[in-house]
């Protein structure tokens, strides 16, 4: 199939539309939301909120009987948030770390999860089975009243977050600051970790307990390489999260065989590793390519510098010396000279060099230049 | 100048019966202190003497056990917006993602309150401040680009945005060059002559004398507060630092 019979599909196919419209606006407002996960260094928070969740659905399950998403994901958002303010809790009133928390809770919730979960499948008469796709989640069960859901809570979550969007940036950057001025910093820290609950239970669906933490970190994580401005995050990684969904469908559904989620974490996981290595201003690649070329500048910058030190001491700064006098010094090759000469701060006339009036000026004002771009 | 505030002047802050603790060590004990209004006052003790909890306890930062912060009479909750905070430099990622003139905006929120965006006003005084520290020519510089110095210029900026009264500052001089330490004490010394009361927690006892004209000795307990030139000497020094603190001033 290619590309264009899929972007058809797209139009006719009600299941892969409703699929792709879910997990794109799923990806979007996990990535939105992560990027405040991942600026207060709570990376470990979405996993925690995730494998809390698990409880609540089992339990949701015994009490009614349905296998109805929105009871389920009644009872994961209502476990969520039980954890999500245990760990708040914990970390306030005793020595524990936060980490140390959230591990604890997250383990905790996730085995007594499991636990109902064996016991549900153990139990004769119930139509028990399927309810382990909330562990790495099954996109294909989504439809359109889910799709409806997801877009209403990242509406609000959309109009919240513009709504008190200096309250959310200035507690970012420095809570302690934010009491001072007079703000409720308590309710804005609620808001902020209440939608990421929300955003988190509406993934378990698709993305399932196991892997749902991917979609808040990755997608911010990539945005973060990009930008420096925290609007321009927030929506790279809404951006990157809802292409996340989009590609990871396509390949899913055009891949007879793969699931979905772990598919759409892949690729999110690329966007990341892309962005590590090929981001301008903090990838990998641009770092070690200006780092290779400083140290070349600085290689020929210090024979310069020693080839004025040498001219200096004549009337006639063009006065040839021989090339020998170089040896001796560390910075120069061969290739150092040369490319002196192409950049015209040097002649050269067989075994002799003489600096031009060119480059005798940038050697002069070599340290006050570098003493210019380190303001 | 200083000599005709007599006992006319007002008291710009007032700690009462002030005890904080951690895990239920106490480290400050009964805290009592006044801060008559236009001192430029120094806050010196050892490491760990409890000054930046000092700070963030009268700012409400810090939930005390015991006691009662009171600025110009009032409940510290009903004055905030006379009240400005420099908190040490380490105390934020300065990784995140925001320019310096950004920050420095963020002075204007408390006046601006909830969901009220800033607009030219706003950015108009951060433009002001940070010509007065001269970190205009930073101003889109993304924060973590800046030196330690400079990042330290940008949290006494946006204190600067918010046109308080009283300004608590914890080490504004650490980590700065000579110059800048000039440059700094000049801005606070006016903002004195402009009336206001600035407090700083300061740790080059050297300097004291030349830069304050108010001092408070702070180890756990306080150990005492008044004018510079009356209580600064060997006496209150042995007893807030013990007998070495003679090594330190040799430095
Ligand atoms: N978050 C904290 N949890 C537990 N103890 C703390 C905490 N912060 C500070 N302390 C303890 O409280 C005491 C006072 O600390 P504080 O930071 O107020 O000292 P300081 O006078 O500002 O020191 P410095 O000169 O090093 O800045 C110290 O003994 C410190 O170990
Ligand atoms: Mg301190």
């Amino acid at each position: 199939m290619n590309i264009k019979e899929y972007i058809e599909l797209l139009f006719t196919d009600y299941t892969l539309r409703t699929i792709t419209l879910g997990t794109a606006i799923l990806g979007a407002v996990t990535g939105m939301l992560g990027s405040f996960a991942v600026l207060r260094k709570q990376s470990l928070l979405g996993d925690a909120i995730s494998h809390a969740a698990l409880p609540g659905i089992a339990i949701a399950f015994l009490l009614t009987g349905t296998k109805d998403s929105n009871i389920l994901l009644i009872g994961a958002l209502v476990s969520g948030l039980i954890g999500t303010f245990w760990i708040r809790g914990i970390v306030k009133k005793t020595h524990l770390k936060s980490d140390t928390a959230l591990g604890l809770i997250l383990s905790l919730f996730f085995g007594f999860g499991m636990l109902l979960l064996t016991f549900i499948q153990k139990q004769p008469n119930a139509n028990q089975a399927g309810l382990d796709k909330y562990l790495f989640g099954q996109a294909a069960t989504l439809v359109e009243s889910d799709v409806w859901l997801m877009a209403l809570v990242s509406g609000i979550c959309l109009l919240v977050l513009l709504f008190f969007w200096k309250e959310f940036k200035i507690l970012l950057f420095d809570a302690d600051y934010t009491k001072t001025l007079g703000f409720n910093t308590k309710f804005i820290d609620v808001l902020i970790t209440s939608f990421i609950v929300l955003a988190i239970v509406l993934g378990l669906q698709t993305v399932g307990v196991v892997l749902m933490s991917a979609m808040l970190l990755a997608p911010a994580a990539a945005a973060r390489q990009w930008t420096n401005k925290l609007s321009t995050m927030v929506f790279l990684a809404a951006l990157f999260g809802a292409f996340s969904g989009v590609f990871g469908t396509a390949i899913s559904a055009t891949q007879n065989n793969l699931s979905t989620g772990p598919v759409i974490v892949i690729i999110a996981g690329v966007f990341v590793l892309f962005s590590f290595v090929f981001s301008p201003s903090r990838g990998l690649l641009f770092k070690q390519i200006r780092f290779i070329k400083n140290r070349r500048d600085l290689q020929l910058h210090k024979t310069l510098t020693f080839m004025f030190h040498i001219a200096e001491d004549h009337d006639n700064i063009s006065h040839p010396h021989a090339i020998k006098i170089l040896n001796n010094f560390h910075g120069y090759t061969r290739g150092t000279l040369q490319k002196l000469e192409k950049k015209n701060f040097v002649k050269l006339d067989g075994n002799m060099w003489s600096l031009t009036e060119e480059g005798y000026k940038t050697a002069s004002n070599l340290y006050n230049q570098q003493n210019k771009t380190n303001e | 100048m200083i000599d005709n505030k007599n006992k006319a002047t007002p008291i710009a802050v007032k700690v009462d019966d002030l005890t904080v603790a951690y895990n239920y060590k106490p480290v400050l004990w009964d805290i009592d202190l006044e801060i008559p209004e236009g001192v430029l006052m120094a806050i010196v003790g050892p490491n760990g003497a409890g000054k930046s909890t000092l700070i963030k306890s009268i700012l409400g930062i810090l939930k005390p056990i015991a006691g009662s912060v009171s600025i110009y009479g009032k409940p510290y909750d009903k004055q905030r917006k006379l009240v400005a905070y420099v908190p040490q430099k380490g105390s934020v990622d300065w990784d995140f993602p925001t320019t310096a003139l950004d920050v420095v905006m963020m002075g204007t929120y408390g006046n601006l309150g909830w969901i009220k965006r800033p607009g030219q006003k706003q950015k108009k005084e951060a433009l002001e401040a940070l010509e007065k520290v001269g970190m205009l020519p930073f101003k889109n510089r993304q924060i973590s680009q800046l030196s330690g110095g400079q990042q330290q210029r940008i949290f006494l900026a946006r204190a600067l945005v918010q046109n308080a009264s009283i300004y608590f500052m914890d080490e504004p001089f650490q980590g700065v060059d000579a110059t800048t330490e000039i440059a700094i004490i000049n801005i606070l010394k006016a903002l004195r002559k402009a009336g206001k009361t600035v407090i700083v927690v300061h740790h080059d006892l050297q300097t004291v004398p030349e830069y304050f004209d108010w001092v408070t000795f702070l180890n756990v307990k306080k150990i005492a507060t008044g004018p510079v030139k009356d209580i600064f000497n060997d006496d209150y020094l042995t007893k807030t630092y013990g007998i070495n603190y003679k090594v330190s001033l040799q430095k």
